[in-house]
């Protein structure tokens, strides 16, 4: 094997050890976390309606862990993960046509998004909690 | 303007990739359905946290619900696996587990997909 073939150990980019977080690339990461998440919800949700066509007492069993406090986090997280995802999705779309690149708009968006997915996920927490 | 493509390359229009840009394109289309879809499945979620049997199955059987369910189950599912497929191509770095977790992704969408669609049919229709 000649040295040229030989596969080179270059240090990868970016280097997370010494890497500042910052919110856009906190936001970034997040955005594939939210999307790794939601697709193992909708597996979940998909079970939910399998049980529904199943039988009385199936469904019941789904609703019960629904209900527990284990439920009630993962039915929480999904609609924060949702609307999350959602939000930074339509900013990816805006990015997708062209707009939004100046770091000053990255910036603004990027709270927008915080602020819009924020107050859905506890708006929706509140209403969930007051119908049960 | 200088292009550095064969004729061919650029006839084929499929990039260094081969695929061109129909995942690409899959995944922006099948986000910008999923905005509504998505918005709507949430609220239905927090009025149905928590419903009975009964008022499950009620809601779930109407026909407009049916077609709407049926929508962003298998769109989210299709935007997942499309999702799921460029974190995996990102991370995994062997060949064979690269492509053994792509078409294990894709089988499981594609296997919940069509026993949610299932279900939801029949509820609807009386099974």
């Amino acid at each position: 094997m000649s040295a040229a073939n030989r596969p080179v150990h270059r240090p990868l980019s970016p280097h997370l050890q010494v890497y500042r977080p910052q919110l856009t690339s906190v936001l970034s990461i997040l955005h594939r976390a939210t999307g790794i998440a939601l697709s193992v919800g909708a597996l979940y949700l998909a079970t939910w309606v399998i049980f529904a066509a199943a039988s009385p007492k199936t469904y019941a069993m789904f609703q019960s862990f629904n209900m527990s406090i284990v439920g009630r986090i993962v039915l929480g997280g999904w609609l924060f993960c949702a609307f999350y995802h959602l939000a930074n999705g339509i900013r990816h779309l805006f990015w997708d046509a062209g707009y939004g690149f100046e770091l000053k708009d990255a910036y603004r968006s990027g709270w927008i998004v915080v602020a819009v997915s924020a107050i859905a996920t506890v708006v929706s927490w509140i209403a969930g909690l007051r119908l049960v | 303007m200088s292009d550095l493509r064969t004729p061919l390359a650029r006839a084929r229009g499929l990039g260094s990739a081969r695929e061109g840009v129909k995942h690409w394109w899959a995944q922006r289309l099948t986000a910008i359905a999923l905005i509504p879809l998505v918005v709507w499945f949430a609220i239905s979620l927090v009025m149905l946290s928590g419903a009975d049997y009964d008022i499950a199955r009620a809601w779930i059987g109407s026909p407009l619900v049916m077609v709407l369910l049926i929508l962003t189950i298998v769109i989210g599912l299709h935007h997942g696996q499309l999702g799921l497929q460029v974190v995996i191509e990102d991370y995994v770095h062997g060949d064979g587990w690269k492509l053994a977790l792509i078409v294990a992704v894709r089988f499981v969408a594609v296997i919940f997909g069509l026993a949610a669609i299932v279900a939801i049919l029949r509820i609807g229709f009386g099974g």
